[in-house]
């Protein structure tokens, strides 16, 4: 039994479509606009495309080296938790025992504390070891994105079988090797899920960066955003210029890879 | 692999090592400090329990609190139902399907300090805007009010996190098995009589997890607040993390906010597993 096409859907579908990138056209239109036409109107198309907003907003965005700081404290933070993730969950899958188990929870039961609850423990102790820098920032990502990342690995090498493990073990391969080269291969699917939930937290991160980063040069682009945005508050065609600057490359990732993002964010959510 | 090896210790090592330093030991330290006068340098004398009292005759941490919960419970409700429509219509039988996918769920992918500030703009220009032209005297001054930053930001968390819910959903209701649907429209069931006897059912489970998820996305908001409302009016909109973050490292007094953050971890704790406890149950029941 083959249903009909729904043409009142599509229509509702379409409409809603449109209300739902409403924001996204008011802030690119916005973005072309002088001061003055934005007080006239601010939902008609720019009388001229100009870019001059663009150029200010660049500027004081100091956009690529903003975007450099982005790209460097996301992909570094989420190769180590992907790696050291898959290494632990790894351990406590194939170790059964009373350690593990207690471990295993340990994880489990982190995920349930919100971060205002360690945060300013957590900033004065690193700010004593001089730890309020990059490397800080990486280091707290993997502990704080372990967790997650834990679970969802220890749920996928439970489908892994050990026979698997003992063959490669019993033809000579050590516990590295055998994890390297036989199981993390394995485990790509999960790897993908867990590399883009840690990718969308951490690129669209603002409180931790603003208490660690603290050497000017250094900030992330929501850091900067912020600072920027403080700036310019009744500047909103500089404002709107910049805000679109910052979206772009989301809107180029998602492009590329919005099949991988939407099943790695729901796998993510439902296990 | 056994937990005597060297390598099981070495595989663990580094999430152990960074969990331990990150998560547990401020949290250890933390629960300490909120029975101390710490000032962040000096952890000062024992004081019992005053900060905890304090914090309770606190009125802007009580309103911060409050807030929190009427947000919460709004957004939660707006969210949920409008992504469980958007999850129905897109699995409806249209060609647009994966187009209307992609849009829904992209606010997902933006940072909730960005998604602010462009509503920021939405409500403070465009509403005014709009109302002039239109002659709707409600339109102006938003933001500036309690009540507008309020529906401001529970519009903002439903327009982002509809998306996210919905493809919880759509997992859910593509993984229904579709001979029950058939089965039930030859033997003449009405599409109100699906949804609630075959479609409703067999997606409880994606009400756990979303539940979950929006009431946890709420009750911790950050980003959004600061950057929509910073709180503002006279921080008649301000939420408990920012109040928390306020009390930190505006008003420096380190012992006492960290007390409120010991709150606020308890509350947080207790809702997950009330909330998972009783999602369980109501799934086994159905």
């Amino acid at each position: 039994m083959r249903r009909k096409w729904n043409f009142k859907m599509e229509i509702i579908g379409l409409v809603l479509a449109l209300l739902w990138l409403a924001p996204f056209y008011l802030m690119f239109v916005n973005s072309f606009k002088t001061k003055r036409e934005i007080f006239t109107s601010t939902i008609a198309l720019p009388g001229l495309w100009n870019f001059e907003n663009y150029i200010e907003a660049y500027e004081r965005l100091d956009f690529l080296r903003t975007l450099f700081n982005s790209l460097f404290i996301t992909v570094t933070s989420v190769l180590l938790i992907v790696l050291f993730s898959a290494m632990g969950a790894y351990a406590l899958s194939r170790a059964k025992s009373k350690f593990s188990s207690v471990f295993f929870y340990l994880f489990v039961a982190a995920m349930l504390i919100p971060f205002q609850s360690v945060m300013i423990p957590l900033v004065t102790v690193f700010g004593r070891f001089e730890m309020l820098n990059q490397a800080g920032l990486i280091f707290m990502y993997i502990g704080f994105g372990a967790s997650l990342s834990i679970f969802l690995y220890h749920g996928a090498l439970n489908n892994i079988s050990r026979s698997l493990d003992e063959a490669a073990t019993i033809d000579g391969a050590n516990r590295w090797q055998v994890f390297w080269h036989i199981i993390f291969p394995m485990l790509k699917p999960i790897t993908v899920t867990v590399a883009i939930l840690n990718i969308i937290w951490i690129w669209n991160d603002y409180l931790l960066p603003s208490l660690v980063i603290n050497q000017p040069g250094k900030e992330t682009i929501p850091l900067k955003m912020f600072f920027f945005f403080g700036e310019y508050t009744k500047q909103w065609h500089l404002a709107m210029a910049g805000l679109t600057l910052a979206i772009v490359p989301v809107i180029i990732f998602y492009f590329f890879a919005q099949r991988a993002i939407i099943k790695g964010v729901s796998d993510g959510a439902i296990k | 692999m056994r937990t005597k090896s060297y390598s099981y210790w070495l595989f663990l090592a580094p999430v152990l090592i960074a969990l331990t330093l990150v998560v547990v030991v401020p949290m250890l330290l933390g629960v300490y400090y909120s029975f101390t006068s710490w000032n962040g340098i000096v952890t000062g004398n024992f004081v019992g329990f005053e900060n905890y009292t304090n914090a309770f005759k606190d009125e802007r941490f009580m309103d911060a609190l409050w807030f929190t919960v009427k947000f919460s419970v709004v957004s939660v409700i707006m969210i949920n139902v409008i992504g469980l429509s958007l999850a129905l219509l897109v699995t409806s039988h249209v060609k647009s399907s994966k187009l209307l996918r992609t849009v829904f769920f992209m606010p997902n992918l933006i940072g909730g300090l960005i998604l602010g500030f462009i509503w920021q703009f939405i409500f403070i220009k465009v509403f005014a805007s709009v109302g002039q032209i239109i002659g709707m005297e409600s339109l102006q001054g938003w933001l500036s009010t309690t009540n507008t930053g309020f529906w401001g930001l529970t519009i903002l968390m439903s327009w982002q996190m509809a998306g996210y819910i919905m493809v919880i959903y759509i997992a859910y209701l593509e993984g229904m098995p579709k001979e029950l649907l058939e089965a039930s429209e030859i033997d003449g069931a009405s599409s109100t009589q699906r949804f609630r006897f075959i479609v409703f059912p067999l997606v409880a489970p994606a009400f756990t997890v979303s539940m979950f998820l929006t009431l946890s996305n709420t009750f911790k908001l950050y980003d959004q607040n600061l950057s929509l409302t910073g709180g503002g009016p006279y921080n008649s909109t301000e939420m408990v993390a920012m109040e928390i973050f306020q009390t930190a490292f505006t008003q420096n007094v380190f012992a006492y906010a960290q007390a409120k953050a010991v709150i606020f971890f308890v509350i947080v704790a207790l809702v997950a597993l009330v909330q998972v406890y009783v999602n369980k149950r109501r799934e086994v029941e159905m």
